[in-house]
């Protein structure tokens, strides 16, 4: 597994009456396959999956993706790193639902036609092979998250990150997104507010008030946030 | 989100138009573009429209379902020429009117007879020569994308934030309107500059 490590992280924003801590200093060394980050809404725990990626810089401390510091070689750990978001619609950029799975695969398959039959075969794992030439506007909320993680995934980072991936499906989709992260070889980082799906993991952490709370395995992590909450 | 047809899309197709290499396209637009603008008058524009309207006749999408699914572009373009008439000539009128829509026609030919794929390889390749002097050919190309997309996006925005207005009664105020289109439309662009920014698109 890829390690993960957050050597005394802070992040602050500045606020009218000054900065505003949203992590706390926090060490961590991740290596589990399967990372559940639970907490309330506001708790730092999206802060700290986007620290992993480098869509959030640290105000101090360092990251590091298998001893790379994502503030000075952000190029390659997001070529480890991929990230999928809640809401799918602001990652598909294309306005096919191939093309879309064809753009990640661009910095790696130069040729046109080797690129498509490429995005083809990633669109066949994800069963999303009929609507290849549908606009991703005409998707519906599930198939748009399963194309957004099959755009992630067709680069095959060695860990994805995932920020709430399900809160917007219904709950079919919910499950279908969910036991497909589960079941994915990458190592997975996923901030959820599905507690069932938290407890399936690995690891668990409860981040609340900027804070890890609580670190240990899913299932006593997640009866201690239910809890507490 | 509702769907704007013929704006982003492409359509598969089998005509000769489909089978044009996306650079002569992009470059057969380019050139009509300084056409229309470098030759003054109204019969070029005139010429520059019937040449439109005959690549949308031959391109297979159909004349009158292009012209219904551009009607509200093509009203602007009516009202362009309507404020010409009344307060410059008929002439010009009739040139900016006929230029206006010659060009959002040809766009439309070229977007949806070509895969967006295919014109940001077109791109690519035409660029790859100035790579040399800083230009990033991928950089480019992505932004061109970019613009694609957002317009049926940002028209989207604006009719989803119509619809909340006139759900709250303010349907007929500008503010009501115009603030939060503008700030949906910054904050998708955000999310999506992070979006691409975790995808590691750009970073070539």
């Amino acid at each position: 597994m890829t390690r993960l490590e957050l050597d005394r992280v802070a992040v602050r924003a500045p606020g009218p009456d000054g900065d505003v801590v949203i992590l706390q200093e926090t060490t961590l060394d991740l290596t589990q396959r399967r990372i559940a980050l639970v907490g309330p809404n506001g708790s730092g725990k999206s802060t700290l999956a986007r620290l992993l990626n480098g869509l959030v810089a640290p105000s101090s401390g360092a990251v590091r993706v298998d001893g790379l510091d994502v503030a000075r070689e952000g190029k390659e750990v997001r070529r480890r790193v991929g990230f999928v978001f809640t809401d799918p619609s602001a990652q598909l950029v294309m306005p096919t639902v191939l093309e879309d799975v064809a753009l990640s695969l661009r910095r790696t398959h130069r040729d046109r036609t080797a690129r498509l039959a490429t995005a083809r075969a990633v669109l066949a794992r994800f069963g999303l092979d009929p609507l290849a030439d549908r606009s991703v506007h005409t998707l519906s909320g599930g198939q748009r998250q399963l194309l957004a993680l099959a755009g992630v995934l067709a680069t095959d980072p060695a860990v994805l990150v995932a920020d709430e991936p399900t809160t917007l499906l219904d709950l079919a989709n919910s499950r279908m997104i969910g036991d497909l992260l589960l079941g994915l070889p990458q190592q997975l980082v996923l901030v959820t507010h599905d507690l069932d799906l938290a407890a399936r993991c690995d690891r668990a952490l409860v981040v609340s008030g900027g804070r890890v709370a609580f670190d240990g395995p899913a299932e006593a992590a997640v009866a201690h946030y239910r809890a507490t909450a | 989100m509702r769907q704007l047809p013929l704006l982003d899309a492409h359509r598969p197709g089998t005509s000769w138009l489909h089978r044009l290499p996306a650079g002569a396209k992009l470059l057969g637009m380019l050139a009509a573009g300084v056409v229309v603008i470098v030759l003054r008058g109204p019969l070029t524009g005139v010429g520059a429209l019937a040449v439109a309207l005959a690549l949308v006749a031959s391109s297979g999408l159909g004349l009158a379902d292009t012209l219904r699914a551009l009607r509200s572009l093509l009203l602007l373009g009516l009202l362009v020429g309507l404020y010409h008439l009344l307060q410059r000539s008929w002439a010009l009128a009739a040139e900016q009117v006929t230029d206006l829509v010659a060009l959002i026609l040809l766009a439309t030919v070229v977007t949806t007879t070509t895969p967006v794929d295919a014109m940001l390889d077109a791109i690519v390749r035409a660029l790859g020569p100035l790579r040399s002097l800083g230009v990033r050919p991928e950089r480019v190309a992505l932004a061109f994308s970019l613009v694609l997309r957002s317009i049926p996006l940002t028209l989207a925005v604006a009719a989803e934030t119509a619809d909340a207005a006139r759900a709250r009664g303010l349907g007929r105020s500008p503010r009501a309107l115009l603030t939060p289109m503008v700030i949906r439309t910054v904050a998708h662009a955000r999310v999506t500059g992070e979006a691409l920014h975790a995808r590691g698109l750009g970073d070539d």
